[in-house]
């Protein structure tokens, strides 16, 4: 990785903020999941999400489209402020895309229905324009000529280019993913995330809890380290990689590049 | 073949070996007797036996459907015209096996709701037929109604006049606020009912004028009672089961308090509690001077009794839907009644098809208990019978014949959710 890749990849970003999370804190019961959390991602910002199990990465991103609900400080997403009012919910929800660990792909329903379904109903799109944006999406994942297949009958790492897919076709501002490569067989992690990649080139802003380190190394122009709830650490990637700060960080990058 | 020795280890295979057929022993009718009827020692003679019974269940039946008689007047002619069964009672008795006390020149309006049915079930059953034609299916109740209370056309209308009404209430006001929207319509049809309806009703009378002949409702029995309180109360049990489901999983306590306090009770009280509460109770309970229909009362608790059951086995099916469902609803933006419409309900009740069915056929078999109430539904016809002198001791062929009816009628149901479950079958493992 040169320096010339940093620059490049610094590119795009903008100084309008997408999001904003300040003071944030949240609870299980009595344990206390989201310490002072506080983030600010700028439009076209590759942000990714790294830390040991349980440290609350993934309930951080689920925060953000008020999957999970947070009980202290603030979330802004797009101008909206996160509230229990459920207009301000949705409205979010369909600007922020969202890519699950088991893909959570319709079982019930075609590829092509997973994708169209969303804009139909909620963006009241007429049903052949959905189909088109749908059948633009699935070819933009390679996977056009699976569009009438149930997710049953795909592989896993189709099946998650299809998710990624289905979230594009609300044309979100913010996409959302939440280890997308973890339940998937080694071959069919570069597939999904050569996706990923070229989605970041075209400048979507990406908030992406993942332990693929190469991924973080080329398209990330910020890696985030949390640990027991904390923002522990945060710097670009070719800093954090090679020049950790803090001995958490440095003892957890050991052991996920030490083999 | 590549040139591979024995004595070297690597190796490399060039062609495919192309697929052969499997051995002649392996294949055909002789296989199959083999594998299926004589694998064994101990299996041969299960089959053997399995035969002799057969076949003595045969020497039994055979003769007894071969030398029926059907024409005789009583048992006694019976008797002396065969050795078989006595038909000769079921073709004398037939109208009211099938009609109850129907009057018998209006025979004809029962069999036409009976073949509308069909029609009007046929877009809710199969997603082929057009879906222009569930407009029919929505004014068949009313039709049905109609055509087997008689009366004038004028009540009917006035009550599908009130749906409508209650239906562009609801879509007036759906766009700012759904709940309120659906209570708002449920007040409409209530206030249409109480106050509206009778004025309504008497108007257009007038206007249709005297209609069909009026049946009492106490006239109405055999299969037809059994058709319409089965039909009647499959169809709005499901509906009510699935909101009671729903209510159950519910977040506002109130609502669900409410459910599982409706589930709880209806599960414990025995159905023959409920319909002496339709036909005696219910009478203490409302404003003298009201008269409610006692099929209609029949109805209500059956459908009541139906949708508890219902409930619990749609609860099983949302139990289990993954998390991941709802979360990949809810981060699409939909909303909570489109995540249930589109995504939830279609796979729970995918699930729970064959519980769903299981509550259908004990519901339909159910209505035969109404017969304790003093309806003549097809089992309290056969009482009149035994005890007229003509057929007293003649036992088999009247209830033979009922358990052929309701066979009939449950095992289309069970087979039609065989065809529901192949059809819905998308997981492809």
């Amino acid at each position: 990785m040169t320096m010339a890749d940093t620059t490049t990849s610094s590119l795009g970003i903008s100084d309008e903020v997408a999001i904003t999370i300040r003071g944030m804190n949240k609870w299980y019961g009595d344990f206390h999941v989201l310490r002072d959390i506080d983030l600010t991602v700028q439009r076209g910002e590759r942000i990714v999400i790294c830390g040991p199990s349980g440290s609350g990465k993934s309930t951080l991103i689920r925060c953000i489209n008020a999957l999970e609900e947070h009980q202290k400080g603030e979330i802004v997403v797009d101008g909206t402020v996160l509230s229990s009012d459920l207009k301000n919910i949705d409205k979010i929800r369909s600007e922020v895309g969202m890519c699950f660990q088991h893909f959570n792909l319709f079982p019930h329903l075609t590829i092509l229905e997973n994708c169209t379904l969303a804009p139909i109903w909620v963006r009241n799109m007429p049903k052949a324009e959905a189909e088109e944006i749908a059948m633009h999406y699935l070819t933009k994942v390679k996977i056009p000529d699976q569009a009438n297949k149930y997710p049953g009958q795909l592989s896993g790492g189709q099946q998650q280019r299809v998710a990624i897919a289905r979230s594009l076709c609300m044309k979100p501002r913010i996409m959302l993913f939440d280890e997308p490569t973890s339940a998937l067989d080694p071959e069919m992690i570069k597939e999904v995330l050569d996706t990923m990649v070229e989605l970041a080139e075209e400048g979507m802003t990406m908030l992406c809890v993942t332990h693929e380190m190469g991924f973080a190394r080329q398209v990330a122009n910020r890696v985030i380290f949390m640990d027991a709830g904390q923002i522990v650490e945060q710097n670009e990637p070719e800093e954090f990689f090679n020049n950790p700060k803090s001995e958490r960080t440095q003892l957890f990058l050991s052991q996920i590049l030490g083999h | 073949m590549s040139d591979t020795h024995a004595n070297t280890i690597a190796f490399v295979r060039e062609t495919q070996l192309p697929p052969s057929p499997p051995p002649a022993a392996e294949t055909g009718a002789i296989k199959w007797v083999r594998e299926n009827l004589f694998s064994s020692i101990l299996n041969s003679i299960l089959t053997l036996l399995s035969l002799l019974v057969i076949f003595m269940v045969l020497k039994g039946m055979v003769p007894w459907f071969w030398n029926s008689t059907w024409n005789a007047n009583s048992l006694s002619e019976c008797r002396e015209a065969g050795t078989g069964a006595c038909f000769a009672v079921i073709r004398e008795r037939w109208p009211q096996f099938f009609f109850g006390f129907y009057p018998s020149t209006e025979y004809w309006r029962p069999l036409l709701t009976f073949v509308l049915l069909f029609p009007a079930l046929a877009p809710i059953l199969f997603n082929k037929v057009p879906q222009k034609a569930l407009f029919f299916t929505l004014l068949y109740p009313f039709i049905g109604y109609w055509l087997i209370w008689g009366g004038s056309l004028g009540g009917p209308v006035a009550t599908l006049l009130g749906v409508v009404v209650a239906y562009c209430v609801y879509r007036t006001l759906v766009a700012q606020a759904p709940v309120i929207a659906l209570l708002a319509s449920v007040a409409a049809v209530v206030i249409w009912m109480l106050f509206i309806n009778g004025f309504a009703a008497d108007a257009l009378a007038g206007v249709f004028g005297a209609g069909l002949e009026e049946v009492d409702s106490r006239n109405i029995g055999g299969f037809l009672l059994t058709m319409i309180l089965g039909i009647v109360s499959i169809s709005l049990a499901l509906p009510l089961g699935i909101l009671l489901a729903l209510g159950r999983q519910s977040d506002l306590l109130i609502i669900k308090a409410i459910c599982v306090g409706f589930i709880e009770f209806i599960r414990g009280v025995p159905l023959i509690t409920l319909l002496f509460v339709a036909s005696v109770l219910l009478s203490y309970f409302l404003p003298p001077g009201t008269t409610f229909d006692l099929v209609l009362r029949v109805i209500i608790l059956i459908t009541m009794f139906a949708a508890a059951y219902l409930a619990e086995v749609v609860r099983g099916g949302l139990a289990a839907l993954p998390r991941g469902q709802y979360e990949a609803a809810d981060s699409l933006g939909l909303d909570y009644w489109q995540a249930i419409r589109l995504i939830i309900m279609p796979q729970a009740l995918k699930i729970s098809i064959p519980g769903i069915v299981n509550v259908f056929i004990g519901l339909y078999k159910d209505t035969t208990l109404v017969s304790i109430i003093s309806m003549y539904d097809p089992l309290g016809v056969v009482q009149p019978i035994l005890a007229d002198s003509d057929w007293n001791g003649i036992l088999w062929e009247l209830y033979g014949f009922v358990a052929l009816f309701f066979f009939i009628s449950c095992y289309s149901m069970s087979q039609y959710s065989r065809y529901l479950e192949n059809k819905l079958r998308t997981d492809h493992r």
